[in-house]
């Protein structure tokens, strides 16, 4: 009897260990949904998944560039990153005065986000899984004809500096999941599979759909421009080049 | 002998010919696309209201352009911010002056600190979407890309990112010149002038950092219509400048994102106007139209001194929302050719108050509990619903216009009774009255300004210009708002 307590005991102890090395996961229960942009259209099934509750932190990047020191600033390979990256870092592992431990960390490339996620035996999520997570507000799972929500979404375009922002400080969602809004943009594992050129007229054509000749704007509307900018910004992105307003989370089967 | 004389006649009569080709070759016109280029310079940027150094007679070269894409915020109107979106952090973009046959070799770069990406269309370019394709750039990173001018005049550039219609409406429009070969005809004094509609989620005057609205820009609901991206940019301090006997040429451009401009400077003619910006030059010209994404090169000259208004004639948008700047001609009169009273500061600003004019029925409000605002913030909000409404009549320093508006500067009218003051805000008058001994006869309107508004104005003014400083409280306005 005295045993099982016992072991009972250790393995609470262990496991809540475990939970505090480990940054916090949410389970996203699948679904089927429609992309605002995407392949013809198409519906999209999402398997069940868990995701990071917040974006990965400085202080994250930090450990994880000290236990793998090839993806230090200096030692970093010019194929995987562009002259930017982590450039507001005081030295390869110090952080400047400026920055914040739990801010998200940006200025890096695709290829360190994805071996970031690998190390945590992670991956970098699906745009569709993303943009699955990310439809929702504060209490529905798909929130996107809301006017409320998609002003939310538009309004921090015009917020400068919001990646010097601590994580945690915009709203939790539906599933329980922070800042998939209003701090910084984030990588996706596929984010060139939707081929936006940022020639706008020519995107148009490509997707009649996407902008009804309403005489009015209405939900659906300002929910395309919101949206719109999120596949702009990653139409406009190549694997190597980082952003200071760009940084990422990771998800796991 | 007979063939000879033929054939004399055949070999002159072809040598005439050929003659002839000659001289045609001579004035024939060299195609754009075949001028040689020789050298390479940067080129020299300048923001608005000016314009880099006249191309002149150089040669075709290849011309260095670095333009930076800047997201900031700036300021709309008095206590109005708006978060700008700009080509080389000016509302309209740096001034690009080149020559026919350039080699423009134009690199955009993106600022890190922005959020979006961006690029630009030059209709000065011919290729497929005026450079937008080659351009679409990140934040933090650079584009170059590289045209021949073929075309002289006068072009608009803009973002074509989508949405377009919010990132012109923003500010991101500019003008690029290509001159012809030889250069413009030389004048005295150049300006760059541009007019943009922006549309903003508060009405006109509401203070603070105010949202793009997306619906009024649908709707082509404009709250500002400006030169050069803010209300007063071209007024006061800020205003333009010539001396008297100048030639002054105006390039003149339309951002949009959707109005026309009916491009007026009040008091003069347009002596030619290269219409639309393009190779037809039209004499003596009035008004003349610029459609959203086109130009106007305008040129006259200043014969007279005195404050020259330039307006969007399509006249509520000159004096309610913005769209009216100076030029400042210093000099000698010439009363042969104007021969009237001088007089400053009869075209100003009006500002976005609604005006009606006075009756006799007040309205009668539900009471709603105010706090009162400390002295400060009341001078501070006050000053800003005088430059708005009432400094068009009453002038900067209370100082009124003589025979026409009666001064509230040390105005023993003002000071004698307060609620009588208040009253004529709220309710307009009409009648003789007489002010510091001189007697006026004119109608002041009806001010649509809320309680608050009033207060702050009419505190504001009883305590500058040597006034008797009487705070005006909200409680005071209400009581002479309810008594009628």
């Amino acid at each position: 009897m005295k045993t099982i307590v016992r072991l009972a005991v250790t393995m609470l102890f262990l496991n809540s260990i475990i939970a505090n090395c480990q940054p916090k996961m949410v389970k996203i229960k699948g679904g089927t949904y429609i992309p605002l942009y995407g392949t013809n259209n198409q519906k999209v099934t999402i398997d069940n998944f868990y995701i990071d509750v917040y974006p990965v932190t400085n202080q994250e990047f930090l450990e994880f560039v000290k236990k793998h020191p090839e993806w230090k600033r200096s030692k970093a390979l010019k194929l995987f990153v562009d002259d930017n990256y982590l450039n507001d870092w005081k030295s390869d592992t110090i952080l400047n005065t400026n920055q914040n431990l739990q801010s998200p960390i940006t200025s890096i490339s695709w290829f360190a986000a994805k071996n970031y996620c690998e190390a945590q035996n992670k991956r970098l999520p699906t745009v569709d899984e993303w943009e699955y997570v990310a439809m929702s507000n504060e209490n529905m799972p798909d929130a996107r004809t809301l006017k409320n929500y998609n002003e939310f979404i538009l309004s921090w375009y015009e917020k400068p500096k919001t990646n010097i922002q601590t994580i945690g400080s915009t709203f939790q969602n539906y599933w329980k999941v922070y800042d998939m809004h209003g701090l910084v943009w984030e990588w996706t594992s596929d984010f060139n599979a939707v081929l936006i050129s940022g020639e706008s007229r020519k995107d148009v054509d490509k997707d009649n759909d996407l902008f009804c000749g309403s005489a009015a704007v209405n939900a659906t509307d300002l929910m395309n421009y919101a949206a719109f900018m999120r596949y702009a910004i990653r139409g406009s992105l190549k694997a190597k080049y980082t952003m200071k307003n760009l940084g990422f989370r990771c998800v796991k089967d | 002998m007979n063939i000879l004389k033929t054939l004399g006649i055949i070999i002159t009569s072809l040598l005439l010919i050929s003659c002839n080709k000659n001289e045609k070759n001579e004035i024939a016109i060299v195609d754009p696309a075949e001028i040689y280029i020789k050298g390479t310079i940067d080129a020299e940027l300048t923001s608005p209201p000016f314009v880099p150094a006249p191309v002149g007679n150089r040669v075709a070269k290849k011309l260095l352009v670095n333009m930076e894409i800047i997201e900031k915020e700036g300021t709309m109107s008095d206590g109005v911010t708006y978060v700008y979106w700009t080509f080389g952090g000016s509302v309209p973009g740096s001034f690009i002056r080149t020559r026919i046959g350039d080699v423009v070799e134009f690199t955009l770069s993106n600022h890190p600190d922005n959020k979006l990406p961006h690029n630009i269309d030059l209709h000065a370019v011919t290729g497929p979407g005026g450079g937008a394709e080659s351009s679409f750039v990140a934040p933090g990173q650079q584009k170059t890309f590289s045209f021949k001018t073929l075309n002289p005049g006068l072009y608009v550039y803009h973002c074509a990112t989508a949405p377009v219609g919010m990132h012109i409406a923003n500010g991101m429009y500019g003008l690029i010149l290509v001159e012809p070969e030889g250069g413009l005809p030389p004048v005295d004094k150049e300006y760059y002038i541009m007019q943009g509609d922006f549309y903003t989620k508060g009405a006109n005057g509401e203070r603070g950092l105010q949202a793009f609205d997306m619906n009024k820009a649908i709707k082509e609901d404009a709250d500002y219509v400006v030169f050069n991206g803010k209300v007063g940019a071209l007024t006061g301090d800020n205003a333009i400048t010539a001396n008297v006997g100048e030639t002054v040429r105006l390039f003149v451009g339309n951002g949009g994102p959707n109005l026309t401009s009916s491009f007026h400077v009040i008091g003069e003619i347009f002596d030619n106007v290269h219409i639309e910006g393009g190779s037809t030059i039209s004499k003596n010209i009035q008004t003349t139209s610029i459609p959203a994404g086109g130009a106007a090169i305008v040129d006259f000259k200043v014969d007279v001194p005195g404050t020259f208004i330039l307006v969007d004639h399509a006249i509520f948008r000159a004096f309610n929302k913005g769209a009216l700047g100076m030029l400042k001609v210093s000099g000698k009169e010439n009363k042969t050719l104007y021969s009237g009273v001088k007089q400053e500061g009869i075209y100003h600003p009006e500002g976005s108050t609604i005006q009606t004019m006075p009756d006799e029925n007040g309205k009668k409000t539900a009471e709603v509990k105010v706090v009162e605002k400390s002295l400060t913030q009341k001078m501070k909000d006050g000053k800003q619903v005088y430059m708005n409404t009432c400094f068009a009549c009453h002038q900067s320093e209370g100082q009124g216009i003589e025979g026409a508006f009666p001064p509230l500067a040390k105005s023993d009218y003002l000071n004698a009774d307060v609620k009588r003051s208040i009253g004529i805000v709220l309710n307009g008058k009409t009648g003789e009255i007489t002010v510091n001994g001189k007697k006026y006869n004119s109608v002041m309107t009806k001010q649509t300004l809320t309680e608050v508004e009033v207060a702050d104005v009419m505190t504001y003014i009883y305590n500058s210009w040597g006034n008797n400083k009487t705070n005006v409280t909200v409680d005071l306005v209400k009581q002479v708002k309810n008594k009628n």
